[in-house]
This record gives structure tokens, sequence and C-alpha cells, in this order.
């Protein structure tokens, strides 16, 4: 089957197979690996990426179903309007709060946290926790990936002022 | 030589996260390579069968395949699966790279294919026909024992792996002269590791050179390397073993896995690249698992609470076959049995038994966790028998800080402790007294909060080879280069600790230079010096300490540059800000670029002294040290729905000297609720027929970010005597030292209940259950 669609910015057309899930197309047909796979069936969350806007678990989406959707991958969240030419503000909160350990969960980790500041741009502790429920990490005990989208959430506010 | 610590100690940044939070890391399964095939495993669907045929004609004619082996094809090619620890008198329950004969647990593989495609590869394992002959399967450790249960291995007359025992001090004495003997059957479940990346594995071979690589997320490069030559048959110095980056491991990627040997088998057979990556459901069912003891606890106690003795028997489920530290995890058990407490005697009989399920071995704390778990809640019973606050009974039996090296009845030395301080220091920063008076008032109101405590001891920095299966040292290398910056090269293998950034600052501050300077270089054979590996909470204590001794001599060779040039004593010199100079004549000073230039273009060097700035040492450490700390756990229970809730949480650990201080509250952060996870959550549940029923993420709950509460950490620093820097270790703490703090908790919210004990994990039904019946009593 034809897709089209726009990949951190750029427009991509593939001849794929209809199984072939958005997460090996990401990773395998355009080579972005930074989305990750760690169980291929929705409970994870490391293969979380945005499309049009929300946040996906992409082992659990086809290809096909992104047929003219808007994706942005870990790879391109530097490259968003709000990221100002650096490190999108969730990016630089998991650095600066020491937000990650062996990295495997960061990537979906930080887009659901950017998916969340898109929504509610002062969100509580609580609610920081909810919107990263269904992401697993194993390492951090999640009080510091809580603490870097919190940092980015202040550091977006001020820069809106 | 002093050093001044600009980067020691500090909460730096990590040097390793730009890479990873922009996506730009390579993990395994992001390696790819022009003609790469992939691997799937067929595996068994039966927990104990004999294999009567494997045809695998169909799925060689299948799309995409290209190769299929069974048993038969690799007989005699590639060698057992490999286990280093040796216990007197073990059966030898070692297991083939593909079952031979029989299939011993769900998810033993029974063959392997390569197709061009991952999805292909997938379809053709579907076609692979096993015609199995089920036989009756034991799970349950208990049964195994017994003379009427089903026999794993027909050439053994029981399911007995071995019996550890150990004694120390007159055992008979302590129970005859004790007040009271508190007893109780205490389980310590089967967990699964479940790091967020699976295994995977990616072998090329180059006939030519005749050179095979293969990228493994392992722990244990070096190791890894030695075995699989040794399993293939080849020298070793043509296998490369590369660690890309690893996704977490937690001591289950501290091992030697058949699908290493086999992907690398495949790759020099066909002569392609071959990658093979595991699935979740593999992972659960074929990467080891931890824990799983029982153990029946008797602790001679005097009716002022002091303890006289400590009897242990413990039955550690083992699965079917050893993998590499199988047998030896429990051991640490039987060590590490006494926790932080004075007790005369103890008499320890471990029996390793055999069942129909994955192996056990090392996973985050390997034995500790289950030790700490058995003694801290024996403490809480005997408070319970005694009616005693849970805090004097721990305080009543702690050595004295003047008392270390203090050495336990089961032979160990700890190096140096304030259990004390720690104690006291948990209960000042949870207003304990508080906390007791409003849990009163709240049981008046029908609320049923639980304070829950554990004060613990580890043993860490693994470790002196004398005690090591395989070698305890580790060792470091670095090489200045002409230009200044400095590379370090490290036998440790880190796989989220941090160790590029820790190493660094500890270079840093030892060569007066900017972190920027330094690169530290892992997890690659044909770069890094042989090296032992991360696990253990080895890597800052042992391999740290191996780069603090390398650092030492090219300081010292840099020092003589400095001073035959400076016409100074060498002792006299500091290393500061990319200069050497004496300390009280600041003035007389050379930069460090210039030092490292004069030893490459070796025209002004002293007499006698060889060019080049490279140094290797291997740290050999005289003992292991032993961290500590005390937890505190607040929880309140609903008593309708049997749901725990954790309320608050305050750690204190000690984990001697402290490199970064960030680094090292992750690491307890992660620990911890790993802990959560085993108190209240995770269970690797077999059914009676051998089915792995927790088979995937659905059926095996993790802890989530809305299940906990903030944790509120503190640390006390007491440095460790047996290393150069005074670190101890900190990578296993929280899942050593929480457990017990949560289960106490809840055991403790119970107690208008008349409850005195629940097994692990404590989940909703089973405390619904337990009140339910309490209730009922009444």
């Amino acid at each position: 089957m034809d897709i089209q669609l726009r990949v951190n910015g750029k427009e991509y057309q593939s001849r794929i197979e209809p199984r072939l899930l958005l997460v090996h197309y990401l990773r395998d047909v355009l080579g972005l690996t930074g989305t990750h796979v760690g169980c291929e069936t929705t409970l994870c969350g490391a293969c979380t990426v945005l499309l049009d806007g929300k946040a996906v678990k992409s082992c659990t989406v086809l290809a096909v179903q992104a047929d003219g959707a808007e994706i942005t991958t870990i790879e391109g969240m530097a490259g968003l309007p709000v990221a100002n030419g650096g490190l999108h503000p969730v990016q630089e909160g998991f650095w600066e709060k020491h937000g990650l350990q062996c990295g495997y969960c960061t990537p979906g980790m930080i887009i659901a946290g950017a998916a969340l500041l898109e929504k509610n741009p002062a969100p509580s502790e609580a609610e920081i926790r909810h919107a990263i429920a269904g992401n697993l990490c194993r390492c951090t005990g999640y009080q510091n990936i809580v603490a870097a989208i919190d940092y980015a959430a202040k550091k977006m506010k001020k820069r809106k002022r | 030589m002093a050093t001044a610590t600009r980067y020691i100690g500090k909460a730096m940044k990590r040097k390793e996260d730009p890479r990873l939070i922009q996506g730009l890391a390579h993990y395994v399964d992001d390696l790819q390579f022009a003609g790469m095939l992939y691997a799937a495993v067929i595996r068994s669907p039966h927990a104990h069968a004999r294999i009567r045929s494997v045809d695998a004609s169909k799925a060689r004619t299948a799309s995409g395949v290209v190769a299929v082996l069974t048993e038969e094809d690799v007989r005699g090619a590639i060698g057992m699966i490999p286990c280093a620890a040796q216990i007197p008198g073990m059966k030898a329950a070692l297991r083939p790279v593909l079952a031979a004969e029989k299939v011993r647990f769900v998810g033993e593989p029974v063959a392997i294919l390569v197709a061009t495609d991952r999805y292909l590869a997938r379809d053709a394992a579907d076609l692979v026909e096993v015609d199995y002959d089920p036989l009756p399967a034991v799970v349950d450790p208990e049964k195994a024992i017994e003379k009427s249960s089903p026999l794993l291995y027909d050439q053994f007359k029981d399911n007995i792996a071995y019996r550890w025992e150990l004694e120390g001090g007159d055992v008979k004495k302590a129970f005859k002269q004790a007040d009271r003997v508190v007893k109780q059957r205490m389980v310590n479940q089967r967990l699964i590791p479940v790091a967020m990346e699976p295994r995977g594995v990616v072998a090329d071979y180059k006939p030519g050179e005749k050179q095979l690589t293969v990228w493994s997320s392992t722990q244990i490069p070096h190791l890894l390397r030695t075995q699989i030559a040794g399993m293939l048959g080849v020298p070793e110095f043509s296998v490369r073993v590369i660690t890309p980056e690893v996704g977490g491991a937690f001591g289950s990627k501290l091992n030697v896995y058949a699908e290493e040997a086999l992907v690398a088998y495949l790759a020099m057979k066909l002569n392609k690249p071959v990658k093979w990556i595991e699935s979740r459901r593999e992972n659960f069912q074929s990467t080891i698992h931890g824990r799983d003891q029982i153990n029946y606890f008797e602790l001679a106690v005097k009716s002022d609470g002091s303890l006289l003795g400590l009897r242990a028997r413990i039955l550690a489920d083992i699965g079917a076959y050893y993998q590499l530290l199988t047998p030896l995890i429990p051991t640490m058990t039987g060590l590490m049995i006494c926790g932080c407490y004075k007790i005369p005697a103890v008499q320890i009989e471990i029996l390793g038994v055999l069942t129909n399920k994955m192996a056990t071995d090392a996973y985050r704390g390997a034995g500790r966790p289950e030790a700490t778990y058995f003694i801290e809640r024996a403490m809480d019973v005997v408070a319970a028998e005694l009616k005693k606050d849970p805090v004097e009974i721990r305080r009543k039996n702690f050595p004295q800080p003047k008392e270390f090296p203090y050495t336990t009845p089961t032979g160990l030395t700890y190096d140096s402790a304030d259990y004390q301080k720690s104690l006291d220091t948990v209960l000042k920063n949870s207003q304990y007294i508080k906390l007791r008076k409003e849990q009163a008032a709240l049981r008046k109101k029908g609320r049923y909060m639980g304070i829950g405590l554990s004060t613990y001891v580890e043993i860490c920095a693994m470790g002196p080879s004398s005690a090591m299966p395989a070698g305890g040292w580790e060792s470091a290398t670095v090489r200045i280069e002409p230009s200044g910056k400095v590379n370090v090269l490290t036998g440790s293998s880190p796989h989220g600790q941090g160790q590029e950034t820790t190493f660094c600052q500890i270079a840093a501050d030892l060569l007066g230079v900017s972190p920027e300077d330094v690169l530290v270089i892992h997890g690659d054979t044909a770069i890094v010096p042989y090296g032992i590996g991360t696990f253990g909470s080895r890597a800052t204590a042992v391999g740290g300490s191996a780069l603090y001794r390398a650092l030492e001599k090219l300081r010292e060779k840099l020092a003589k540059i400095a001073g035959h040039q400076l016409g100074v004593d060498p002792g006299k010199l500091e290393f500061l800000d990319h200069k050497i100079f004496v300390k009280s004549e600041p003035r007389k000073s050379m930069a460090f670029g210039e030092a490292v230039g004069a030893a490459y273009v070796a025209k002004t060097l002293p007499p006698g002294m060889e060019p080049g700035l490279d140094a290797t040492a291997f740290f050999e450490p005289s003992n292991f040290t032993f961290p500590f700390g005390a937890h505190l756990c607040v929880v309140e229970v609903d008593p309708d729905t049997g749901q725990v809730t954790l309320q608050k949480y305050f750690a204190v650990d000690d984990c001697g000297n402290v490199i970064n201080p960030l680094l090292v509250e992750g690491q307890v952060h992660g620990g911890i609720v790993q802990s959560v996870g085993q108190a209240l959550l995770e269970e690797a549940v077999y059914d009676e027929q051998g089915q792995l029923v927790t088979g995937e993420l659905t059926d095996y709950a993790l802890p989530r970010a809305t299940d906990l509460p903030p944790l509120q950490m503190a640390r006390t620093v007491t440095p460790s005597p047996v290393n150069p820097m005074g670190v101890k270790g900190v990578g296993e703490a929280g899942t050593i030292g929480a457990t017990p703090a949560i289960v106490n908790a809840v055991v403790d919210a119970l107690a208008p209940f008349g409850v005195r004990h629940v097994d692990l994990p404590m989940k909703r039904e089973r405390i619904w259950q337990i009140l339910r019946k309490s209730r009922r009593a009444k």
C-alpha cells in the first residue's frame, strides 16, 4: 500500500505492507531509531510518538493508519517551535533533573510529557503522574521524571511572559 | 599529592544524557547492516516434555527463510550454557543452547531460524513442527522435594540440586537459653526483572579476517567474549564483544544466554549479519527470574528483646537449569541473614530446588533483598510477640560504631557503619512519635494506617577475587593524548548508572582538567582492557578504585616531568585548572598540556623515563563494602477493599563517600520503586502445569507513576576503609532496604485484626481475604 505522511516536518511517501506497524516504519524504513519498542502490546509506552499532536503508542498503530498524518518523534522534538532552536523544554528538564538512567523509556516519556504540557501548561504533581501512568520506567522510580516535566512547565511559562 | 575536589561530590548533570534525550543513542536493535538477517526462536509451550521429533521442512521452504537450526544441527558445535558458580556436591543441571531430548520449562529454545525480514522470521517460526510427549511438571519447591514428585532429570534421584550449610556460634545453647523462640515461614516470591529494553544480539562475521563481532545488551562484555569463544570453540582473539547502549538490566543481563551463542554461530555459518531481538513475552519466559525463596525462620530471643540465635532453612527455587550464577545467589542470602544485628549463633541450611520454571539468578540485590526481608520481617514479629516497639528491638541489637570492623557469625567482616545514626535520622525526618499518635487517633476512627521500618545492611563492591566465582577485581586504563585530552577506559559496563559522568568527575579532579576534556569508554573488548563488568554495586567502588589507581600513576609521571622542568620536588605538586604547580609557590607552575606534550615529544624528560602517558591498573578489593540505612514507610489500608495506599516514604542511606549525589539519589529512587513492586504488585505465577500465567505486562503489574508518594531522601556518610575513595556502592540499596519497610507498614496497619505476617506480594485480594477471615473469626 502507498502512504504519504509528514514526519518531523519532512514529507515521506512509501510503499509498505499493510501489516507494518508504525513503530517499525519509523525505525526500519525511515531510520528514526530514537523511538523504542518495549512490549509490542501498548503497555509500556516506550514507542510513544505524537500523531497529529496526540501522544500515541506507535507499536499498536499500523503505518497505513498514519497515512496523511503529521508525526513527531523524539528526533523532531528539538525542531518544534517551543524548543526555540535548542532542546525542547521537556528534554532540558530530563537532563537538568536526572529524569533518565538507561534512557530506553525516555523518548516516550518526553513525548508524553510534552503532550501533557500542550493541553495543560500548569499541571499539578498528580496530573503529571496521571499523564505518564501509561509509560513504564524501571530505573528512575518516576520521581525525577515528574520533576523534569514540572521543570519544563515552569520554563515554558516563563518564556511566554 | 593533594586533590582538589571541584567535581567529585557535586551533582553534575550527566554526560550521557544529550544523546539519550534526543533519540541519538544506539541500542542493539538500532543497529542496521546491509544484508542483515533476522532470527526467531522456537520455544517449548510445555513445562516438561520429551521431544519426539522436530520437523523444520515447512519452515525451511517458507518465504524469506534462509536457515533453520535444530538441536541436531548444533550438537557438538556449541557448548553448554555456562555456570560459573561452584558449590561442593552440586548436580550438573546444565542446559544445551537448544533443548536435547527433553524440555524443562515453558519458553526453552528448541530451534532457531533466520529470515530476510523480522516479520517473515516470526511467520516461519510457527511452521516448525515439534512433536512433544508431555510429562508431569512440578513448580512448587515444597512439592518438588517430596519423594512423590516428578523428577526433572532422570539421572538424579531427587530434585535437590545442591545443599549449602553454614553454622557459626553455639546454636543449640542459644535456643536452650532463649526465653522465647519466634518462628515464621516466609515467602520471598519469584520476580521478573523486566528491563525496559529486552535482550538483543547482533553478530557479524568476517571470514577473511576470521573476526566475529557480537553486539549484545549485556552487563559483562569481556566475560561474554570469553564464554562465546569457549562455546563456539574459536580463539578468544577472534571474538569482539561490543555493548552498545543498554536499556536497563538489573542483573538480568549479567549472564550468558543461549541466544548469544546461537546468533554468533549463525553469523559465522552464513557469513551474514544476524539480529535477534527478544520479544517482551520471551523476556518474561526466558530471561532469568529473581528471588523465589521460602524460609522457615526461627529466632531465639530473650524477653528484653536481645537476640541469641537464628535458624534458617531455605528452599531456593532455582528453576530447571543453572544460568551463570544461579546456585550462588541464595548463598548470599545465607551470608547476610543476620542483617545489621548482633546474633551470636546461626545455623543455615539452603536447598537449591529444581522445578519446571525459568532459572533464577541475579536480580537487583541478588540474595540480599531476601536476607533483609527475612530478618527485618522477623524483627517485627519479635516486636509484636514481645509487645515492644520495632524501634526498640532494633536499637537493642545493633553493633556499635566502635565495634567495626565487625565480624558476623556467617564469617563476613562489615567494614564500617553507624546503624544508630541512620535509624535516628529516619525517625527524626519522619517525625516518628507524631506518626504513632496520628495512627492511634485514626484507628479510633476505623482507619488503618501502618508504619513500617527497615534497618538494613547490604554487601557490595563485589568483591575480593577469593570470594567471587571468576575474579572480583576491575581494570581501568587512562590514556592522555598528545593534545591533553583524557581517555578513560573502564572494564565496568554501565547500563544506566552514569559512569560516563562519575568516572569523568574522578578523572577531571585528579588531573585538574575540565570534564569536557575527559571521555569515558566502556563496553568494547577490542578497545578496553579485560574487565569484569557492572553488577553487585561494584562499578564505583571497584572500577572507580581501579581508575583512581591508574590516575595516580599518571599523576606521578606528570609530576616527575613538571618537577624536573621546574626544579621542585614532584611530591609538592598539585593539579588544578589545567596547571601543575607548587601550592605554596603558585608561580612555580607548568601548564598541564605542556607536561603532556613533553611526555610525547620526549626531549626534556627526566633521565630514564619512558615516553607516553598511558597507565592501566587492576584493582583487587581487600573486602566487600557494607552500605546500610534505615527506611520508613507509611501506608493506609482500606479494610473494605484491601487496597494499600503508600502515603509517605522516608529513606536514609549510607553508601560512604559519594561521587555524584544526583546519581546516588536516582539509584535509590529506582530501587525503592522496584521494592514497591515486590511488596505490593509483582509476582511470577506458574500454574500447576508449569504455564507462566504472568507472561506479559498485562498480567505482571509494574509500579506506575500514580502508585507512589514523593520519596523523601536523606543520607549519612560513613566512608569505607577498603578502597581509596571511601565509597561503598548504592545500586541495589533501594531493592534491599525498602521491601521490608513497606511490608512491615502493611502488617502494622493490620495489627488490630490480629495479623502478624502477610506473604508477598500484598495484593488487594490477599489482604481482603485476610481481613474477611479475621472478621469471620470474630
